[in-house]
């Protein structure tokens, strides 16, 4: 692999605190090398601000190894930048070239409030998982882990859903600006399971009903979550849940 | 000072008689208990959701946008538990075993065989949970081998077996927030532990969204709040995860132990330059399938693909042939340091050595010919069914190989070096896991019990889920039997007052120092010192250098650093700051404890003890102790002794060969 | 939960759009069946339109057909109705912008079945104009004709009258254009809707979707295009 070094053209989002409007800054940073990744770019434009006196950009990060779903840039006009099933933290310079410019905009969605430059409120994700994203099953409760075999190819698929990171890529890729990729990930993740079964049909009904309350957009199969989500979360999901929600109205009591 | 209050009786009985004599707090008066808990990974959420779900009325804070990002998360290869699933002669005798062995003899008993006990309790609650782990086509539960043991002990989540548990213990928690019985605290940073007569009874919370302060009584609180790592500033720990929850218990009173015992990972992703921010860590499960060598010849620059087979030095199987590529972490790191001093590393840095997959998608590759009752299949087709099978398997990590160094991990071999992964050290906690501030306690990571002077892998998730589910809410209720009659305290309390005074005036000396360099450059510089002089190797001069070095740090950052912004509103800068400064102060102690610790054990190699062979030498007559450091002034601590018994085990030489 | 809260819900409105755009696409099915009657022609030039216009003298005075034309009313309306409603709710989620909007992921047609929904119904009124209004109310240009003793308006002729300008077989076709695309994504996204996950059946009814839409609208194009070409009437 051949490295290399960039100047770039940095269009950043910088907005003060979610009451007051914000606009686009441009910066310059030098030097960069092919081998950084996307955050320690900005980390490098942060310590240029810091040296000349200004606010550094901030941003939400943590693990930066992919899992964590902190990350949230909107590069260049995709939700965590050029590449495929990546996140912000996973991109790598070697995805840009010199004399590039590159537009950084926040996560844009009304359930999802700028709180400062290019860090937004997801906590409305964990108030859908409140309405009903877990299996009841207090501490010590539990049978034998093998007392229950499960289909392997459930287990899988399972999994596969439960890989969501809860980044909100799919609310930002979105037009509509819905959740229903998210949403679809958990109601898949517990549906598939047999733990799930008891509380199937009000998690199902709930988790939509807070999605919606949240000021999420109803789902249009566009397809744009599944194209961006940094972990592949299939779109079957969404077919999944609306399945789950249809066997739940109508099968209700009242 | 130090009573570890370990009950009485035989190893085995202790935990159950612990439970069957310890004091209960009954529904209507837990109602009426607020337990504080600071921090969201494993060990805090499943104590916040445990004890939620038992009445009490818990805060959880964490400085994160949500308790689901929590470090844990990034955990990848899974979590003992000594099931015997696999009839391969596991039991709790043999996982307690190997975690003290492991550890280099250097933990608890009774700790370390409670852990084990609890292990399939784990397995079973995350199950119940819904936590999606590994299964045969059968639809049982599978396993996997993992450093330092003989047997398959280890269930797993693919490569994401952390994200699975947290996500199942996050979800427990949210549950309880929807119940009412946990109140969340997300983007809040804990600055002060406040104390009332000597009790730890609420803390002093940073809005990290709006920048003020505010006040939280509680009757108890747990710090779950992780390990240290970060101080090296390059760690395979989230850019967040820091010392500030614990060392502001410690400058409260909690004795901080076994600083010095730090876990350097074998197999990450070396540093490509001065950029490096952190680094990532590819799981040890890798070393199951992947053969880990260099060259035989020094500073050979030609491509790993181009070195004959008879060229190259597999140097792990060379040297401990029993266990072979999978000895435990300690042991692969030194290895592995070795070989690069020594002129063998590979790679434009020379700090690496190939973690190599050949062969293991050659022998898959037969296997899977053989499965479909294929003979005269081409080497190239045996090749492409075995990269399928390892794809399978650890897809995840080979991507994430690709995505970071641009090379493809399915055609070359990897290039991996040693990186601080995690700190067995930490608050000092007796059996029932309350630091020496009574009221305090420490969880997870953020404790120094379990794991001695080395963890064994796959047994942070164990021990952090251990802790929040099974072993604090006995513990917990053991001592707040007694708190039932002491109401809650309005914060208006002096306590509160001057404790709220004390971050505040911290907070504005930071912000007024107004010098020329960042934060991060500090932060940098430290990793430095403590990377070279009490990283993989330390030594007599090296630390009182670096014991020098880092006070004169410490004057520089008080006096030089540089943090924009105002004080009333989101400012990371200033978030840094505050961490930094504790990791500074942090960073002398551990290399005060490498001092005094003189012998070579588990993670902590000094090079003035080791073997002829270059092993680790332990000192049993002289050092088996905990070292718990009691913070006295400035660059002052007294050491306090808490000697280990070892009644069951007879602590022998590890050996791997 | 009550039906309401069902069909009121984010999910539910998206059953709405699917269920009224599935009775649709049944409904194109015959519609278009019928008027291909009008091909009779190609094969016996003596037909002049025979064949059409009696199955469309069938549909115009059957009963129940005329109560299931109440019924698709109801269902484009609700459509309509429905799909304007949520083009602009989902429009008003997201109150600031992005200066550099995500269009890789998806297809333009997915992103704008609000703006073609708008075509087709601009479409519709031309072309409910053209001939429903005459057939059911106006009779405007409908010369009577007469099969087997039994009078009938001639459709026929009426669709030769009227597909004899260029605009109104541009705009004809630009109608179905709009719906083929219209139809390449609603016709699978209905089935999802519907909660149809399994991924034997989603490949299947995308490959259909595509092969449905694409047949319909040449079906329909060709019709104007044959009058005007002379290939019929």
């Amino acid at each position: 692999m051949e490295h290399y070094h960039m100047n770039l053209n940095l269009k950043v989002w910088r907005q003060k605190n979610t009451n007051t409007k914000g606009d686009f800054k441009t910066y310059q940073v030098k030097n960069i090398s092919s081998e950084m990744s996307f955050l320690e770019m900005f980390d490098v434009l942060n310590e240029q601000l810091i040296t000349e006196g200004e606010e550094p950009v901030a941003f939400d990060h943590d693990c930066r190894e992919g899992i964590c779903g902190m990350c949230s840039m909107y590069i260049n006009g995709k939700p965590h930048g050029p590449w495929q099933a990546n996140t912000t933290c996973q991109l790598h310079m070697r995805a840009f070239k010199d004399g590039d410019t590159i537009v950084v905009e926040p996560w844009r969605a009304n359930a999802f409030p700028v709180i400062k430059d290019l860090t937004v409120d997801r906590s409305s994700f964990d108030r859908i998982i409140q309405a009903g994203g877990y299996i009841s099953v207090n501490t010590g409760n539990a049978v034998d882990g093998n007392a229950l075999p499960i289909n392997k190819d459930n287990a899988d698929n399972s999994f596969a859903a439960a890989m969501c990171i809860g980044c909100g890529a799919c609310v930002a890729a979105c037009k509509n600006s819905s959740a229903m990729l998210f949403l679809s990930a958990k109601v898949s993740h517990l549906a598939l399971l047999p733990q799930g079964e008891p509380e199937r049909k009000s998690r199902v009904m709930n988790m939509v009903a807070q999605m919606d309350k949240e000021g999420f957009g109803a789902c249009t199969n566009t397809g744009a979550c599944e194209a961006t989500c940094p972990k592949e979360i299939s779109l079957t999901n969404i077919a999944r849940l609306n399945s789950e929600y249809l066997g739940a109205s109508l099968s209700a009591d009242k | 000072m130090l009573n570890a209050k370990i009950p009485s009786g035989p190893l085995e009985n202790k935990w159950a008689d612990y439970k069957g004599h310890c004091k209960l707090v009954n529904p209507a008066n837990k109602r009426k208990l607020e337990v504080i808990v600071v921090g969201t990974g494993l060990a805090g959420a499943s104590a916040a959701a445990s004890l939620g779900e038992l009445g009490y009325k818990v805060k959880a804070f964490c400085f994160q946008d949500s308790p689901r990002r929590a470090h844990s998360i990034a955990a990848q290869g899974g979590i003992n538990a000594a099931k015997n699933y696999q009839n391969d002669g596991d039991s709790v005798f043999r996982l307690f075993y190997d975690t003290i062995k492991g550890g280099d003899y250097r933990a608890r008993e009774a700790n370390v065989h409670r852990l084990a006990e609890v292990s399939t309790n784990i397995i079973d609650q995350c199950v119940a949970q819904g936590v999606p782990f590994a299964r045969e086509y059968g639809g049982l539960l599978s396993n996997r081998s993992f450093g330092g043991t003989q047997v398959q002990r280890t269930f797993y989540a693919a490569g994401q077996t952390g994200q699975q548990l947290l996500i199942g213990a996050y979800q427990a928690l949210e549950r309880q927030v929807a119940l009412g019985n946990v109140t969340m605290y997300s983007r809040h940073e804990m600055l002060e532990v406040v104390t009332i007569e000597g009790k730890a009874k609420g803390i002093i919370a940073r809005d990290l969204v709006s920048g003020k302060l505010e006040r939280h009584f509680g009757h108890a609180v747990l710090l779950c709040s992780g390990g240290y790592g970060n101080v090296f500033y390059l760690s395979t720990n989230a850019m967040g995860s820091n010392v500030t929850a614990a060392w502001k218990a410690h400058k409260k009173g909690a004795a901080f132990a076994n600083p010095c015992f730090t876990q350097i990972h074998p197999t990450c992703i070396p540093v490509s330059g001065d950029h490096q921010s952190k680094l990532t860590l590819m799981s040890e499960s890798l070393r199951n399938d992947g053969r880990i060598w260099v060259p035989k010849k020094q500073n050979d620059t030609r491509k790993a693909t181009d070195i004959p087979e008879e060229e190259r030095d597999y140097y792990l199987e060379r040297r401990y042939p029993a266990f072979g590529n999978l000895v435990p972490r300690d042991v692969a790191s030194r290895a592995a340091k070795e070989r690069c001093d020594a002129g063998y590393g590979v790679g434009s840095s020379k700090q690496a050595v190939y973690l190599d997959y050949a062969d293991a998608i050659l022998r898959y590759g037969k296997i899977e010919a053989g499965k479909q009752g294929r003979s005269n299949v081409s080497e190239e087709e045996i090749i492409a069914m075995g990269k399928d099978v390892v794809k399978a398997k650890y897809g995840n990590l080979f991507d994430m190989y690709e995505k970071i160094t641009g090379e493809n991990p399915y055609e070359v071999p990897m290039r991996i070096y040693p990186a601080v992964h995690y700190t067995m050290g930490g608050l000092w906690v007796d059996y029932e896991l309350q630091t020496t501030v009574p009221g305090l306690y420490a969880l997870g990571e953020a404790n120094f019990s379990d794991h001695g002077a080395n963890r064994l892998g796959a047994s942070a998730l164990m021990q952090g889920l251990a802790d929040g589910y099974f072993v604090i809410p006995y513990t917990l209720g053991n001592n707040l039997a007694d708190e039932i009659y002491s109401k809650a305290i309005e914060t208006t309390h002096p306590a509160f007052e001057e404790a709220e005074n004390n971050v505040s005036d911290r907070i504005n000396q930071l912000m007024n120092i107004k010098g020329k360099q960042s934060v991060e450059s500090f932060h940098k510089r430290l990793g430095k010192i403590m990377w070279d002089k009490c990283g993989m190797a330390r030594n007599k001069e090296g630390l009182e250098q670096a014991i020098k070095e880092i006070q004169a740090l410490k004057n520089e950052f008080w006096s030089d650093v540089r943090i924009p912004g105002e004080v009333n509103e989101m400012n990371t800068e200033l978030d840094k700051a505050n961490r930094v400064a504790d990791f500074i102060e942090l960073g002398e102690l551990m290399c005060v404890d490498a001092l005094t610790r003189e012998e070579s054990c588990g993670g902590h190699f000094r090079e003035e003890y080791q073997t002829p062979e270059g092993e680790a030498l332990r000192d049993d007559a002289g050092h088996m102790y905990v070292s718990a450091w009691e913070l006295k002034g400035e660059h002052q601590w007294e050491l306090h002794k808490e000697a280990l018994n070892y009644e069951v085990i007879k602590p022998t030489q590890r050996n791997y060969k | 939960m009550t039906w309401k809260q069902v069909f009121t819900s984010s999910v539910g409105k998206k059953l709405v759009m699917g269920l009224t755009g599935i009775s649709l696409v049944l409904f194109l099915i015959v519609h278009a069946g019928i008027n291909a009657c009008i091909f009779a022609d190609l094969v016996d030039p003596e037909e002049n339109g025979a064949m059409f216009n009696k199955a469309a003298h069938f549909m115009g005075s059957t009963v129940l057909i005329r109560i299931m034309e109440i019924g698709l009313f109801a269902g484009i309306i609700l459509h309509i109705y429905q799909g304007y409603l949520l083009t602009l709710e989902n429009k008003q989620k997201r109150a600031v912008g992005y200066a550099v909007t995500y269009k890789d992921g998806s297809k333009w047609y997915s992103r704008s079945m609000g703006l073609l929904g708008t075509l087709i119904l601009l479409f519709l009124i031309l072309h409910l104009y053209h001939f429903w209004v005459s057939a059911r109310f106006t009779h405007q240009g409908l010369d009577p004709v007469t099969y087997n003793g039994i009078e009938m308006h001639n459709m026929f002729a009426l669709m030769k009258v009227t597909f004899s300008e260029w605009w109104i077989i541009a705009v004809y076709s630009a109608g179905c254009i709009s719906l083929a695309y219209h139809l390449a994504h609603g016709f699978q996204s209905a089935f999802r809707t519907l909660g149809v996950y399994n991924n034997r059946y989603t490949l299947m009814l995308t490959s259909i979707g595509y092969a449905y839409s694409i047949i319909i609208a040449l079906v329909f194009i060709l019709m104007p295009v044959s009058f005007k070409m002379g290939w019929i009437g």
